[in-house]
């Protein structure tokens, strides 16, 4: 039966989603600036100039410094410039230094230039703006860069991905946590969790699958053990509150020390990276149209979650549970149940963001994932659940993960300094929830 | 949209040059999605009861809110004694001398009566709680209220007419003018509700006007002056209660006149279906036995504290027992949760719905499918589209008054949240349902509705065990009664047609 949705109840849902499309597009009105194409996208322009300007035969230098991508850029001009028919008479990338014993070369051997195809930086060095000066004989070749336009840097698809991949771990933990708070609960183990799996994990595929030379069976039995392990460690918790009634806080606090504990244990405090390359698959490698697969992971998690909470018996029970549990038993609904799902799932996923923070950082230490309980609980928070039980939302959830990282990023690209970035983040919590509050109370 | 009724008399004072102790006029409150007051008048004079009479969602509470303070009205003065007050606080409105015994409790489940008596006014002697004299004084109330309540137990081990006892004393330990009281006497027996009546005449004597909200007819004939009735958010009725017949007041609170309080009913009694025997647990229950028979309808009655609430917890093992044996259909039934108890085909509506029966921050229609998910599920997935219209027929069915059914169930009036309670047991399909006090806070005329449905149900062969405070209800509904005190059956009474509520009073102090 569809119904209209009336816009209050729309904004109540979605009003999240509204902040953080508005912080975005802050950002990106921030970080408006000037852009210079890299790598192969500003080798196809200069090619295509150069090849315009001179279209036979052309006598090209290639020059380029030694950023990120100018390395491409200058092997793809050389390569298309080649394949065009031009004469590529050297390839230049490094310093001005480099340039200049490439022009004196040039000069010696005697012969005209047409061309000099420059990255927009190598081709503001005085020496081929001043080339007249000091190698008239080259005769006067025309200074082909890549056109400059405007873009904001945090719209840039390779600080969108950043941004994605920096949340993964928080946005897939916090999940677990959502379902939690939704019971009336909380998990202040997660952190530690993280720790414990990503050590547990590695420390399997050095000690038993055969350290760097492990194969993929080996360092997937890594990952599910260090996952199980975890989500042990969540249901001895639910047992402990469903069982003895001891506060959700206390319970996992006890976990927050004695998995971290372990994990030092375990790791004897140092860092495990005997591990193979191929380990940070999960965390670094890009399968499914360039989308990182931490990211396609997480989206396909929410999306499973989102329809548990709607669509499912057990999210409405999670609900009840924390909307009321007493009325909830009366009503026949397994309350201990329900609540051990909700530990052991928290627990799960917990050890599930410790792999990927694994294969992200291609190693495991006892010190990830330390305060992450505190980012995660904040990402719930922010995302509109609230502490008491009852009520939330996974897609706020996620709405909120990422508010968090868009700010910590934006805050990065315009230079605050980190000091400063935790007392905004603080407050910034803080307003998300006050906004929700007053939302309610009108 | 007020009917043209010769029943709208001029409101009459005893004394014209006085002005009235708390007069209203033009009250105006919305909600979002809903006009709850839409321009009421009300005149209260000293030494009166004034009863406020209306249907479910009449707009009653919402007034009573306005005079307490805890509201603010949209449109509409307020004045006491003439003068005009604004209230922004419940703290004002108790500083003017007016007291509210709320329709849902408000007490703090980890304290004592003591404690929420005094919750916020405490007494002190240099900072300090003067503990005694607080002590005292309440010992004191209860004396004169002429009711036993254990002053150190935390409230949340307080029976439900308990914590309405302490509710009421919350009320009266402070010296008002004005006394309002929003159905104080659904949750307690006539006994405590003689008591009641007896300490509300002598404050009237001393000359305090008291607002008295009830469904129970017979009780604002015992108790009340005058009469105002609401309908839909307006008045339609204002007259001395000497002018008003019992019939006048039905047809005017609900609009049309209703014939029968109670629907005749032609159920066969079957053979023994439910068949409870020792069933024990510490000092409340202390080995109770008795059988509910197919297509019959059982009263549990007695005084506050006879263990009738506990007796059928512990059948619906909401509570451990100690000992005892419950039988379904001569089958032994090894019951340890209300999950057990739900899956044999039993189901309990609980006497306290804000804190047992409903999850009050949640809409109406997810209340509403709690116990009915396992059979509107499939591979776990919730059958939306069977939710919505078995929810749809019981909206229909019990008249239930509310803007959306996505609507939170805290938002609705409290008779209609007790419909919520009723609608999700009734669409469990029960073989045996418990009802504890089903009927609390509602009106006459969706009472009549819902006795029309326990007579469904018997005929249909399904057995109900109630629990009812309501002595009339018992004697228009049940086929047999079984009365209990202090924990032990002490009477039954077969022949309900030519019992009188006398006999069951005398049985219930055995
Ligand atoms: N906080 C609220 N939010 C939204 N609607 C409300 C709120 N409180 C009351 N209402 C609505 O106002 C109307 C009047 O409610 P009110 O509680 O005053 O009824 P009542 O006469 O006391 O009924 P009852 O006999 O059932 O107690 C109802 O339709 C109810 O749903
Ligand atoms: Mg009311």
């Amino acid at each position: 039966m569809p119904e209209p949705m009336k816009p209050a109840r729309w904004l109540a849902d979605y009003g999240m989603i509204l902040v953080l499309v508005l912080l975005c597009a802050f950002f990106s009105a921030v970080t408006y600036s000037e852009q210079s194409p890299t790598g192969e996208a500003a080798a196809r322009q200069v090619v295509e100039a150069v090849l315009k300007a001179v279209p036979k035969g052309a006598r090209v230098l290639v020059v380029a410094s030694d950023q990120p991508g100018d390395a491409v850029f200058a092997a793809r001009v050389e390569r298309d410039l080649t394949a065009a028919g031009a004469r590529v008479l050297a390839t230049v990338t490094g310093e001005p230094r480099n340039a200049r014993e490439a022009l004196q070369k040039i000069q010696s051997a005697g012969g005209s230039m047409d061309a000099i195809a420059a990255t927009r930086v190598a081709g503001g060095w005085r020496l081929i703006t001043d080339l007249a000066s000091d190698f008239s004989s080259l005769g006067s070749p025309r200074v082909i860069t890549p056109a400059s336009y405007r873009w904001p840097n945090f719209l840039k698809s390779e600080n969108l991905l950043n941004i994605a991949n920096q949340i993964a771990v928080i946005a897939i933990v916090a999940i677990g946590m959502t379902l939690v708070i939704i019971t009336g609960g909380i998990d202040l183990s997660v952190g530690s969790l993280i720790a414990l799996s990503a050590v547990l994990a590695a420390g399997f595929i050095r000690d038993q699958a055969g350290g760097m030379s492990a194969s993929t069976g080996g360092m997937v039995l890594g990952c599910l053990l260090a996952i199980v392990v975890c989500g042990a460690v969540g249901g001895f918790s639910g047992l402990m509150i469903t069982r003895f009634a001891i506060p959700p806080f206390i319970v996992t606090l006890a976990m927050m020390l004695v998995g971290s504990g372990l994990a030092y244990i375990l790791a004897q405090g140092q860092s495990i990276y005997q591990i193979p390359d191929s380990f940070v698959w999960l965390g670094r490698g890009a399968d499914l149209f360039g989308l990182p697969n931490a990211v396609v992971l997480l989206l396909v998690l929410y999306a499973l979650a989102q329809v548990l909470m709607s669509r499912m018996k057990l999210g409405r029970y999670l609900y009840a549970v924390g909307g009321n549990a007493e009325a909830a038993r009366l009503s026949g609904v397994p309350v201990r149940r329900v609540l051990l799902f909700a530990y052991v799932a928290s627990g799960l996923l917990a050890g599930l963001g410790g792999v990927i923070m694994a294969s992200q950082l291609k190693s495991g230490s006892p010190t990830y994932g330390n305060m992450y309980e505190l980012y995660v609980i904040a990402a719930v928070v922010v995302g509109g659940t609230s502490l008491s039980g009852g009520e939330g939302r996974m897609l706020g959830t996620l709405t909120g993960a990422f508010t968090i990282a868009v700010i910590q990023n934006g805050m990065n690209l315009t230079n605050v300094e980190s000091y400063t970035q935790k007392v905004v983040l603080g407050l910034v919590i803080l307003g998300a929830v006050l906004l929700d509050k007053l939302r309610q109370a009108r | 949209m007020s009917l043209p009724s010769p029943s709208v008399l001029p409101l009459s004072s005893t004394n014209p040059t006085n002005p009235p102790l708390l007069s209203l006029t033009g009250i105006v409150k919305s909600f979002p999605g809903v006009r709850a007051l839409r321009g009421v008048d009300l005149r209260l004079d000293a030494g009166e009861v004034l009863a406020v009479l209306g249907e479910n969602g009449a707009g009653k509470s919402t007034l009573m809110k306005i005079i307490g303070g805890a509201h603010s009205a949209d449109a509409g003065t307020l004045a006491i004694e003439g003068q005009e007050q604004r209230f922004q606080s419940p703290q004002e409105s108790r500083a003017a001398g007016v007291a509210v015994i709320y329709q849902e409790f408000n007490l703090v489940p980890a304290l004592t009566a003591v404690e929420n008596i005094f919750l916020g006014q405490e007494v002190t002697t240099g900072g300090f709680v003067a503990r005694r004299r607080e002590r005292e004084q309440v010992a004191a109330l209860f004396r004169r209220m002429g009711v036993e309540v254990d002053l150190d137990e935390p409230c949340r081990r307080l029976s439900t007419a308990q914590q309405q006892l302490v509710e009421i004393a919350k009320a009266l330990i402070h010296k008002a003018r004005i006394l309002v009281m929003d159905e104080p006497t659904a949750a307690l027996t006539s006994h405590e509700v003689e008591k009641l009546f007896a300490l509300m005449r002598e404050l009237r004597r001393q000359g305090m006007g008291i607002l008295y909200i009830s469904h129970r007819l017979e009780e604002v004939f015992t108790i009340a002056d005058r009469v105002t009735i609401l309908r839909d958010g307006g008045n339609v009725s204002d007259c001395p209660i000497h002018a008003i017949t019992r019939d006048q007041m039905i047809e005017r609170m609900v609009g049309r006149p209703l014939d029968q309080e109670f629907p005749s009913r032609s159920a066969k009694r079957g053979g023994p279906r439910l068949e409870v025997s020792g069933l024990r647990r510490g000092k409340a229950v202390q080995g109770v036995s008795f059988q509910v028979h197919r297509g019959e309808i059982l009263a549990l009655t007695g005084l506050v504290g006879a263990g009738r609430t506990e007796t059928v917890r512990l059948v619906f093992g909401a509570d451990p027992r100690d000992a005892g044996e419950i039988r379904l259909d001569g089958q032994v039934l090894d019951i340890r949760s209300p999950r057990d108890a739900i899956e044999a085909g039993m189901g309990l509506l609980t006497e306290d719905r804000k804190l047992q029966g409903l999850v009050l921050r949640h809409p109406v229609r997810e209340n509403f499918s709690l116990p009915n998910l396992r059979r509107w599920c499939r591979r776990g997935f919730v059958q939306r589209r069977r939710e919505r219209s078995e929810l749809d027929r019981y909206i229909a069915a019990l008249r239930i008054r509310l803007s959306d059914p996505e609507e939170r169930v805290g938002n609705l009036s409290g008779g209609n949240q007790q419909k919520v309670v009723l609608a999700k047991w009734l669409a469990r399909d029960c073989e045996v349902l418990i009802f504890d006090e089903p009927t609390r806070g509602i009106d006459v005329g969706a009472k009549y509705e819902i006795y029309l449905l326990m007579n469904e149900l018997v005929a249909a062969g399904k057995s109900i065990l109630m629990i009812s405070s309501e002595l009339p209800e018992v004697l228009g509904m049940a086929d047999r009664i079984l009365v209990l005190h202090e924990g032990r059956i002490t009477g039954e009474i077969t022949d309900v047609a030519h019992a009188t509520q006398q006999q069951i009073l005398q049985l219930a102090h055995a």
